[in-house]
């Protein structure tokens, strides 16, 4: 069977700088959403995750000057150095950077006194590869909130078929004026801190994180390890801002990526749903999830510990779900009060321990996008 | 990692103010002509009679009008992929959005600032739930979509794919579009389609 091996990884974020400190905070149920003034807002403000300025600048500062580079890209690269001091023999010159965000610098567009080409993607590419000195050309996916997600995808496909062995895929979006004013003229934005599934849901918070990881056809040596045995993504073609009502899009690509890893809905141990606490979006899910046979499995969102990261958002759930399956942890889906979806579903309430092998990792968004990946733990005898 | 089984099966080239079809011009209007007249003028041309059109931003116009003229003469599987790349994402409606945002901001603009957006269009449009992936690359790059469009056939994910360029800034459009397939006379390869996209300049 063709799969890749998620290898070493970091977190950028508001609840830390490492995974390590990432997970220590999804386990105590601590949130990086916090109240930030706006005069937008009826209620003077939004809740988002938003990472410190200074922090960021601090701990950037030991790999290069913060100056030179937008936060993203300070976030980004910060998120790959990570990677990068834990493989020191990390070949470069063979390793693909594949790229996933919506945005990128989008808050360039206004004046800065970066020059103005930044703003393109291609350049968000080039200033990580020339950073650290990859030989590739990077491969930079922009595709709406699946493109975390889609970035492992592609990674995948390209390793299956040969045309490399291993990649670092780094995701990235920040919480800008840009998309929040986007959100907001949707009525999209909640003005508590978001509520997944819940009968009480409001809307969605936005997040900014960063997240890298070091994917490789080679298995590792590790006691245990992570694998995508399955991927898929399928179009709705239903509407380009608005969920399917039938799930049709996600229902399909969760069937497309189970058939490929030859896994059934039953096997399934955890569900790291897409959540985003919209109305529409959650029932979506939860009628794509019952179609599929899921509502007993064990699932959450992690928006509520970190918004809607956008870009980042599949790549950084990914993480944790591998982190999840290799812990044997099942983290609370923060804020969650009653199911208010019109389906049954199994939502995480507390953090347990529970032995765990297959994971399904799903993401939607718009232009009618949905993702599936199916991750294993490999466990050497 | 070229591959003789796959084929080049049709394309579609949409630039300085001319449709192509094939090698064949099927479109032209006065250079004078601005982008939004240029859109419009093709629609009419095409009887395309699809009113959401005129809702669209202007690189998902450019994608309906492409994929019109691309499926014309073929039977398209609602599982044929959509391999899209650019190189300056959505950047004009994201302009559009950035302005509006002193004062009003339209959910109708902002929902264009992605540039998948328009694949989304044309899976509505053409009924496709297929897979997507939208590149965003410095300049065309016909390695990336020849690798990507032959791992999806070989995996069999798709028995078919459109991949291309639909590239849209300062209301200069590039758009190369082609139809991936068994069937068909020219060999899929990156020279081919890399031939295919500067064609029009001979």
């Amino acid at each position: 069977m063709k799969k890749i091996y998620l290898l070493d990884d970091a977190l950028i974020s508001p609840l830390g700088f490492s995974t390590e400190e990432n997970l220590a905070a999804v386990r105590n149920e601590r949130s990086g959403l916090k109240f930030h003034k706006n005069n937008r807002f009826t209620s003077g403000g939004f809740y988002a995750g938003i990472i410190e300025n200074d922090l960021l600048a601090e701990a950037f500062l030991k790999i290069g000057e913060p100056k030179k580079f937008t936060k993203l890209e300070q976030m980004m690269l910060l998120a790959i150095s990570r990677i990068l001091e834990k493989n020191p023999g990390l070949n470069l010159s063979e390793t693909a950077l594949i790229i996933s965000t919506t945005k990128g610098n989008i808050d360039l567009l206004t004046k800065s006194s970066f020059p103005e080409s930044r703003v393109y993607l291609s350049e968000l590419g080039n200033v990580i590869k020339d950073f650290f000195g990859f030989q590739l050309q990077p491969i930079v996916i922009s595709n709406a909130c699946i493109s975390g997600g889609l970035a492992l995808a592609v990674a995948k496909r390209f390793i299956s078929a040969g045309k490399f062995d291993q990649a670092i895929v780094v995701g990235g979006d920040l919480v800008s004026e840009f998309v929040l004013s986007g959100f907001h003229s949707f009525q999209a934005m909640s003005a508590e801190p978001c509520r997944p599934f819940s009968k009480n849901r409001k809307g969605i918070s936005l997040g900014e994180a960063a997240a890298a990881v070091l994917v490789s056809s080679q298995k590792p040596e590790d006691p245990n390890s992570i694998s995508i045995i399955g991927e898929a993504s399928a179009n709705d073609a239903n509407h380009i801002s608005g969920p399917s009502r039938t799930g049709e899009g996600l229902y399909k690509s969760i069937q497309n990526a189970l058939r490929e890893a030859q896994v059934s809905a039953k096997e399934i141990d955890y569900l790291s749903a897409h959540g985003t606490a919209t109305a529409y979006n959650d029932e979506m899910e939860a009628v794509a999830f019952n179609r599929t046979g899921l509502e007993n499995v064990s699932m959450n969102s992690f928006k509520g510990y970190y918004g809607h990261t956008l870009g980042a958002s599949a790549l950084l759930e990914s993480i944790l779900t591998k982190h999840s399956l290799l812990n044997n942890e099942l983290y609370a889906s923060l804020n969650f009060d009653k199911i208010g979806v019109s389906k049954p579903l199994n939502i995480i309430k507390n953090f347990e321990e529970k032995e765990l092998k297959f994971a399904l990792k799903t993401a939607s968004g718009f232009g009618g996008c949905n993702l599936a990946l199916v991750l294993k733990k490999e466990e050497n005898e | 990692m070229s591959n003789a089984i796959y084929k080049v099966t049709d394309f579609v080239r949409i630039k300085d103010h001319r449709i192509f079809h094939g090698k064949g011009q099927v479109f032209k209007t006065e250079k004078s002509l601005g982008l939004d007249q240029f859109l419009k003028e093709a629609y009419k041309k095409l009887e395309i009679a699809y009113p959401k059109f005129h809702k669209m931003d202007a690189l998902c116009k450019l994608g309906i009008l492409a994929s019109e003229v691309l499926f014309k003469d073929h039977i398209i599987s609602p599982d044929t992929a959509l391999v899209f790349s650019n190189s300056a994402s959505s950047v004009e409606t994201d302009k559009k959005h950035q302005q509006a945002m002193g004062g009003m901001v339209s959910p109708a603009v902002f929902v264009y600032t992605l540039p998948n957006i328009v694949l989304g269009e044309i899976s509505i449009k053409h009924k496709l739930q297929s897979e997507n992936v939208f590149f965003v690359e410095n300049q065309f790059n016909p390695e990336l979509l020849c690798d990507y469009a032959e791992v999806l056939l070989e995996a069999e994910k798709t028995p078919a794919v459109v991949c291309g360029w639909i590239d849209l800034k300062n209301a200069e459009y590039d758009v190369f579009l082609c139809l991936i397939s068994r069937k068909g006379e020219i060999p899929l390869s990156k020279e081919n389609l890399k031939q295919l996209y500067l064609f029009e300049n001979e």
